[in-house]
């Protein structure tokens, strides 16, 4: 908070030197204030310690009026300077001696507590083998909040949130359809930046480029918004440096969450960036004590192209050679939409292997996805056909198979894919024709979900207007109060309608998700 | 209508002829061919009123007249000169039936739809969007269009039903399946009924029928008896009864009917050279299978879809199903 930074004129820890004579006055008055900061927080973390404190004691203390606002001394985008920073309050050195202090306290209360685990389940262990490797305590998650826009409670926790990190919050646009008031939905004319200055003091700049790129639909699709994200991360940690007397491995992880709300804020975070962000946090905080700052930016650095390399672009590989397998020669292969796993398994089979088949790209409004499909197979010289989702009954005699990319796998089976993709799965099985989904192992879940409705994303609306013999007949939809446009982005394909899931552990069927989530934590 | 005096069998022969260059012109637009049948029928019965056969006998021919007769009973070769203005009147009565048709069909709509009711439609049609105006006359309900791309008539359709204050919502066709598991009802138009019961409707309403069979929602079909063809175009079971001793011939031929048009709607010349490399498809009808379907909802009243075979022998005599 840019008014915890005023203070003194610390919110720049490095060197600024504080003017003594004219500070004198203030100093008292925040030495009262910070001594009762410093019982809250002493408070809260007696409670963090009760419970599964995962988040750092912040309570949304009220804002101290009259204290200047500092923002000018950071001049750069640099992480380490402080506005953003949330659970450091500024003061001088007493104050870091006494949460460093506190923090000794902490850890010995921890290492205490994970002693007497130990025992117990040492003694635990032979009674009854080692079930489940990580307790069932997240049994209940928190609900996260684009799904509770219906909600007023939730939506004025969240506009404290964002006015803590400093992270505008994005309007609502147009009338909601009924069903669907507990979701976002936003205009494209209308991005997050507008109500930011630029440069941004509080979120780095390729941050909010990514944003502006999410928000407009320039970086589309699960694995490129993953891609670019991790990317972006890699630049921030490039550019961070540690604040004296704090750790990196507590420190990074602050200070990405304003980044990661920016990100939420511009465009709903898809799974398979929420499992990156999990799994880089993980690795953040997991960083041992004794590395140089600059080895541990190194090693986060390795690591996330490794997660990269590994998880994403060795898993295509992997994908694609398993699902070259079920192509054979004259066949005619149904696909939807745009899905870059899709794409390079049927490239490659094609160019590297040369398979003859024939594809039929089905396209659907508004997005019109398949034309981009439709481009980079023709390119590769692979014989197209191209029709509109209404007629798949006219084409689905034809195909001998059909291969559907996914933007997520559910633990119950369920496939999380672009709108279109759950109709195309039930028309398919009409006919008789087989399904096939490709998708990574990242972008397995472990959220549950039985229709398209409770957790979706809903596009902007104007997008289903369409100028028609020089018409637009829906132009004036907002002015009419009995008419509402509906653009969802995501569906849920039931697992009875999907014949096989082909991974990078191999061809499964769809209701094995679990199993994979498991053994998947079983490694971690 | 030629001589006077002359034979209906000439008259007929007439029509006849002028039928088929019309269907030929569009053979998309199977009411041409339709009211050309409902004329030829109506010259029968009078004809054969005039003759002086009762109504009830020769409806069909019995399987006894068959053998014992051995050959066209019906000769249409007797001249009657008040035919002509039999025929005229009929014709008349049968314009005013057509002309009511929609409110027919419309006044049956608060027998089907109850009160905060979700109903999804798909692309326009004029006899459904009377059918909803009636009923949202007296109840309150919600409606989801889908919007029929590459056409986009949907939009026109939630734009009319908007205007009379039904809570309407516009869709892509992708969320067909997605939102079918809140929907009540679905009420659709048809362009052709066939006789096995089955459509020819947009493109789209077979996957909008095959989403409402997966969730059990009932699928309405608003269309007035006029729509009603006797050409069928895909493999249908032949029907032989005792009653008929005619077999209702029916092409086997494969998609048939359908009608394409110009793929610009769907890839537009903008596309550059891409289009020189692929073939785009732009059908306009889909056939949906009868199983599929729960109710008729047309002028005479509601039928099923097993009951449509009837209803077209009594408008259309077997002869004139080869137009």
């Amino acid at each position: 908070m840019a008014e915890r930074a005023a203070p003194g004129g610390a919110g720049p820890e490095a060197a600024a030197p504080v003017p003594a004579g004219a500070q004198v006055p203030e100093l008292s008055r925040e030495e009262k204030l910070q001594l009762r900061k410093e019982k809250k927080q002493q408070k809260k973390k007696k409670k963090s310690e009760k419970g599964p404190g995962a988040e750092p004691p912040e309570p949304g203390t009220p804002s101290e009026p009259g204290q200047p606002q500092a923002v000018h001394p950071t001049s750069l985008p640099a992480l380490a300077d402080g506005p953003g920073g949330t659970e450091k309050p500024a003061g001088g050195k007493s104050k870091a001696e006494l949460r460093a202090e506190r923090r000794a306290k902490q850890e010995a209360e921890r290492a205490q507590k994970q002693a007497k685990k130990a025992e117990q389940s040492q003694a635990a262990t032979p009674a009854k083998p080692r079930l489940t490797p990580t307790e069932p305590q997240s049994v209940v998650k928190r609900l996260p909040e684009h799904v509770q826009v219906d909600d007023p409670a939730a939506q004025k926790k969240l506009a404290k949130k964002l006015e803590r990190q400093q992270v505008p919050l994005r309007q609502d646009y147009g009338t909601k359809v009924n069903l669907f008031s507990h979701l976002h939905q936003y205009s494209r004319k209308k991005p997050l930046t507008q109500q930011m200055s630029i440069p941004s003091t509080v979120i780095h700049p390729a941050v909010v480029r990514l944003g502006l790129q999410y928000s407009q639909g320039i970086i589309n699709g699960s694995n490129a918004r993953c891609i670019a994200l991790l990317e972006v991360f890699k630049q921030l940690i490039r550019d961070y440096s540690t604040p004296p007397n704090d750790e990196l491995s507590r420190d990074l992880v602050a200070k990405l969450k304003p980044h990661i709300s920016f990100l939420n804020q511009c465009r709903p975070l898809s799974a398979s960036m929420g499992n990156a962000i999990k799994f880089l946090k993980k690795e953040i905080s997991c960083l041992p004590d004794t590395l140089r700052e600059e080895e541990a930016k190194e090693k986060l650095q390795d690591t996330i192209d490794k997660y990269l390399r590994e998880k994403i672009l060795l898993a295509a590989e992997a994908i694609s050679k398993s699902a070259f397998e079920k192509i054979n020669n004259n066949d005619v292969i149904l696909v939807y939409g745009c899905s870059s796993l899709v794409n390079r398994t049927l490239c490659d089979a094609h160019v590297e292997k040369g398979r003859a088949f024939r594809v039929i790209v089905v396209d659907s409004r508004p997005r019109l996805e398949g034309r981009d499909t439709l481009r980079r197979l023709v390119r590769k010289g692979i014989h197209c056909t191209y029709v509109m989702i209404n007629a798949i009954s006219y084409v689905l005699p034809e195909v001998t198979k059909v291969l559907l990319g996914a933007h997520a796998l559910l633990a119950n089976g369920s496939v999380m894919s672009r709108v279109g993709t759950s109709q195309i799965a039930l028309v398919s099985k009409a006919y008789n024709v087989p399904v096939l989904v490709c998708c990574e192992t990242y972008k397995f879940c472990e959220r549950v979900q039985t229709d398209s409705f409770v957790s979706n994303e809903l596009d902007d609306p104007d997008d289903l207007i369409v100028l028609r013999k020089g018409q637009a007949q829906l132009s004036g939809w907002a002015e009419n109060k009995s008419l509402r446009l509906l653009n969802l982005v995501y569906d849920v394909t039931p697992p009875d309608l999907v014949d096989m899931v082909i991974t990078d552990l191999g061809m499964i069927p769809c209701t094995s998700v679990p199993v994979v989530l498991r053994v998947k934590n079983v490694d971690q | 209508m030629g001589r006077v005096g002359s034979g209906s069998g000439e008259l007929m022969d007439l029509i006849r002829t002028e039928g088929q260059r019309m269907t030929a012109a569009q053979p998309s637009e199977t009411t041409v061919g339709n009211m050309v049948r409902r004329v030829l029928k109506i010259i029968r019965e009078e004809y054969g009123r005039l003759h002086g056969r009762s109504e009830e006998s020769d409806q069909q021919e019995s399987l006894h007249k068959l053998l014992t007769s051995g050959g066209l009973s019906e000769d249409f070769s007797t001249p009657y000169p008040l035919l002509r203005a039999n025929v005229i009147e009929a014709i008349n009565e049968l314009l005013i039936e057509l002309e009511g048709t929609t409110d027919n069909i419309a006044m049956q709509a608060l027998e089907h739809i109850h009160s905060n009711e979700v109903i999804m439609t798909i692309g326009y049609s004029r006899t459904v969007e009377a059918f909803l105006k009636e009923a949202a006359r007296k109840r309150k309900f919600q409606v989801i269009v889908a919007e029929c791309a590459p056409f986009c008539q949907g939009h026109e359709m939630a734009v009319r039903l908007s205007k009379e204050n039904i809570e309407t919502t516009v869709m892509s066709d992708a969320a067909i399946f997605a939102v079918m598991s809140r929907v009540n009802k679905v009420i659709i138009g048809t362009k052709t009924i066939l006789a096995n019961g089955a459509l020819i409707a947009v493109s789209g309403t077979h996957t909008l029928a095959l989403a409402a069979k997966h969730h059990s929602t009932p699928l309405i079909v608003c269309a007035p008896m006029f729509k009603l063809s006797p050409q069928d175009n895909k493999m249908v079971p032949v029907f032989l009864t005792l009653l008929y001793s005619r077999l209702i011939q029916f092409p086997n031929e494969e998609d048939s009917f359908h009608k394409f048009v110009s793929p610009q709607e769907v890839l537009p010349f903008t596309e550059g050279e891409i289009l020189a490399k692929i073939n785009v498809h732009c059908p306009v009808f889909d056939y949906v299978p009868p199983e599929l379907i729960t109710l008729f909802i047309s002028n005479i009243g509601g039928n099923a879809p097993s009951y449509i075979y009837r209803l077209m022998s009594e408008l259309y005599h077997p002869d004139d199903y080869e137009l």
